[in-house]
């Protein structure tokens, strides 16, 4: 099953003809995705890596059927790609782009939230590596090699950290249902709330690795969620115990603002909620192993 | 007052504010400042250097106020925040008088309300006269705050004057860097006396660095994963010299200007490269690596641990430069290494 997205889901590059567009849009094809097409204003009738370039994603979706899209669109333009998507009825939207202004990110939020439920549009990003189902198909600029087809689900902040889970976790013999990126900025698309329910619902899920980092309320929050509605084991790990208060790790939304923000803080939380803390980055894979002998 | 402009709050503490009598004694009270390194509760042990002030008419208070406009991340909003216990931090009010605080939320697609700001301004305690006063103040801040780019305006304190009127006494407010390509005004603004110099010159190559007070340097590529390099030294019993990310490619380009970075700090006494190679593959990051090397040719020991596409190669090329690189496959046994090199090379 796996979540968000398969070998079937129609997908759109928006910023297509672009250069990162252009390569990772190359990549995600060798790798099997379905991609039909893509978007860059003003190239509309063109072929571009014998896929048909349209000026807007309401054509596209149009001519196309496509329900997906990923948006490589420079960041003071890719707000205004986001809605774009919303408005076309995409259902799923990737936003790679880092360095979005947070007061965009407030108003395509509150944008997308004009839609009545059942066609409002799921965004996760920006600022994130993407989302891969292993084997099936991926929307993103991660090596897809390091990624095993499996029964475990993943959800984390940063790209390189999740891709150290995902090969600890291929070296001991564990592969993923679906990865999903959240991405690393203050305001993003989906929670790690929202990813938790849908592997929650996913039948071929068995067990979820959350790596979350110091800044902002999300882990408490997933860490709540899991404590009154998940069944499925949740395995957390929090980046940044090393980290000084007040200053922003690299990530635009790693930064100890406010109580309960820090590492140690958070890991307080997670385990209070139940959730199994990988005691340090190198125990992604024996942390995992262990909680699905457990579970099985 | 002679108030002394630092990129800090926290200064009345640390002298950092002066009330003064006379012209002579303003004219001693700038002389002492300028230049004058300050220590405060937010500056950390470095401080900051004083090179302004800003010299205003002292006021008789009736009542000292505090105003905040933040990004409030769980509800996506700017929320903005009062409270009647003005004059000290935020922290503080919300620990000593956390039911003083009022709270209201933005909603985005119109913007602040002038009843949303009646509400804070009555709800403050403000005598009405003075109510429509405040109104204008909030609703002025919170154009600032949205129209500048701004993550956070804080005004503290506002203040009831003695002989009634509202006036601003401080104000800070923090922008974000994502959006400065549109506020030229506010990028010309930026002050690099107050920055930390290493900072500055990383953040003017594009690299994200954070200097701490270890002595392992770190060069990663990717936040999270440099924070958990970081946690994984600290782990391993060293502590790290900095948070460093060359982003997520890793160009050897820019794997240069990363070591000539962290090598610029003279507490490094040993090296930890770990590069998680995606797109950009291991042999390519690696022939960055021994350039790098062979050009600033750095006289501590080095960690170098690779992992993702085409590794193999990767770690050939570092063994076959000749150069005395520690190679480490996991990140649990580059960190073990890089802590026991720096005892090592700290012995010496």
């Amino acid at each position: 099953m796996a979540i968000l997205i398969d070998e079937k889901t129609a997908v759109i590059v928006q910023g297509f003809t672009g250069q990162i567009g252009s390569f990772h849009a190359q990549e995600m094809m060798e790798y099997g995705t379905h991609v039909v097409g893509g978007v860059t204003p003003g190239k509309g009738g063109a072929t571009h890596l014998g896929k048909p370039v349209f000026n807007a994603v309401k054509e596209a979706v149009e001519k196309t059927g496509a329900v997906a899209s990923i948006i490589f669109v420079p960041a003071p333009f890719a707000g205004d790609g986001i809605m774009e998507a919303a408005d076309a009825g995409i259902q799923y939207c990737v936003a790679i782009t880092d360095g979005i202004p947070s007061h965009d990110m407030i108003r395509v939020k509150r944008y997308m939230r004009r839609y009545r439920m059942e066609r409002r549009m799921r965004l996760t990003g920006p600022n994130c590596a993407g989302t891969i189902s292993p084997g099936r198909a991926m929307m993103g600029i991660m090596p897809g090699h390091i990624y095993m087809s499996g029964a475990v689900g993943i959800v984390g902040r940063s790209g390189t950290l999740g891709y150290e889970a995902a090969s600890q976790m291929k070296a001991m013999g564990i592969g993923v249902t679906t990865s999903v990126g959240i991405g690393g900025d203050p305001i993003n698309g989906s929670s790690f709330r929202d990813i938790l329910e849908l592997f929650e619902q996913d039948p071929e899920t068995q067990a979820v690795v959350m790596i979350g980092e110091i800044g902002g309320p999300q882990e408490a929050d997933a860490a709540q969620f899991y404590k009154e509605n998940m069944r499925k084991p949740l395995i957390g790990y929090i980046a940044g115990l090393s980290a000084p208060k007040g200053r922003r790790m690299g990530h635009a939304g790693a930064i100890i603002s406010a109580f309960g923000e820090s590492a140690a803080e958070k890991v307080e939380i997670l385990q209070e909620c139940g959730v199994t803390v990988v005691p340090n980055p190198a125990e992604f894979g024996p942390t995992v192993a262990r909680v699905l002998a457990k579970a099985n | 007052m002679v108030k002394a402009q630092i990129h800090s709050g926290a200064r009345g503490k640390a002298g950092g504010i002066k009330v003064c009598a006379s012209d002579k004694e303003i004219w001693d009270a700038a002389e002492e400042l300028l230049g004058k390194r300050l220590v405060t509760r937010q500056t950390g042990a470095q401080g900051k250097v004083v090179y302004r002030l800003y010299i205003e008419a002292a006021t008789e208070i009736e009542q000292e106020l505090y105003l905040g406009f933040v990004l409030d991340r769980a509800a996506e909003r700017v929320a903005v925040v009062a409270s009647a216990e003005g004059g000290v931090e935020i922290e503080e009010i919300a620990v000593e008088w956390p039911q003083s605080i009022l709270r209201v939320a933005v909603e985005p697609a119109v913007g602040m309300q002038e009843f949303q700001a009646r509400e804070l301004a009555f709800g403050l305690g403000l005598p009405p006269a003075l109510v429509s006063q405040a109104v204008t103040t909030l609703m002025g801040a919170y154009r600032a705050m949205r129209d500048l780019d701004g993550t956070m305006v804080e005004i503290n304190p506002l203040v009831v004057t003695k002989d009634g009127r509202l006036l601003a006494l401080d104000a800070k407010m923090s922008f974000d860097d994502n959006a400065l390509f549109r506020r030229p005004r506010i990028a010309e603004l930026r002050d690099k006396s107050q920055e930390d110099p290493r900072e500055m010159q990383a953040s003017d190559r594009g690299l994200s660095y954070v200097g701490l007070e270890g002595n392992i340097g770190c060069i990663i590529n990717g936040a999270g994963l440099a924070m958990a390099t970081m946690d994984m030294i600290q782990h391993a019993g060293g502590k790290p010299a900095n948070f460093l990310d060359i982003g997520g490619g890793a160009s050897p380009e820019r794997v240069a200007k990363a070591f000539r970075l962290v090598m610029s700090d003279e507490r490094v006494q040993a090296m930890l490269v770990n590069i998680f190679a995606g797109i950009n593959r291991c042999d390519w990051v690696a022939e960055g690596v021994v350039q790098a090397v062979q050009k600033l040719k750095p006289q501590i020991p080095l960690v170098v641990r690779l992992s993702g596409t085409h590794v193999e190669a990767g770690r050939q090329i570092l063994r076959e430069s000749g150069l005395p690189f520690i190679m480490a496959e996991t990140l649990a046994e580059a960190a073990e290494k890089a802590v026991a090199a720096w005892r090592a090379s700290a012995r010496k």
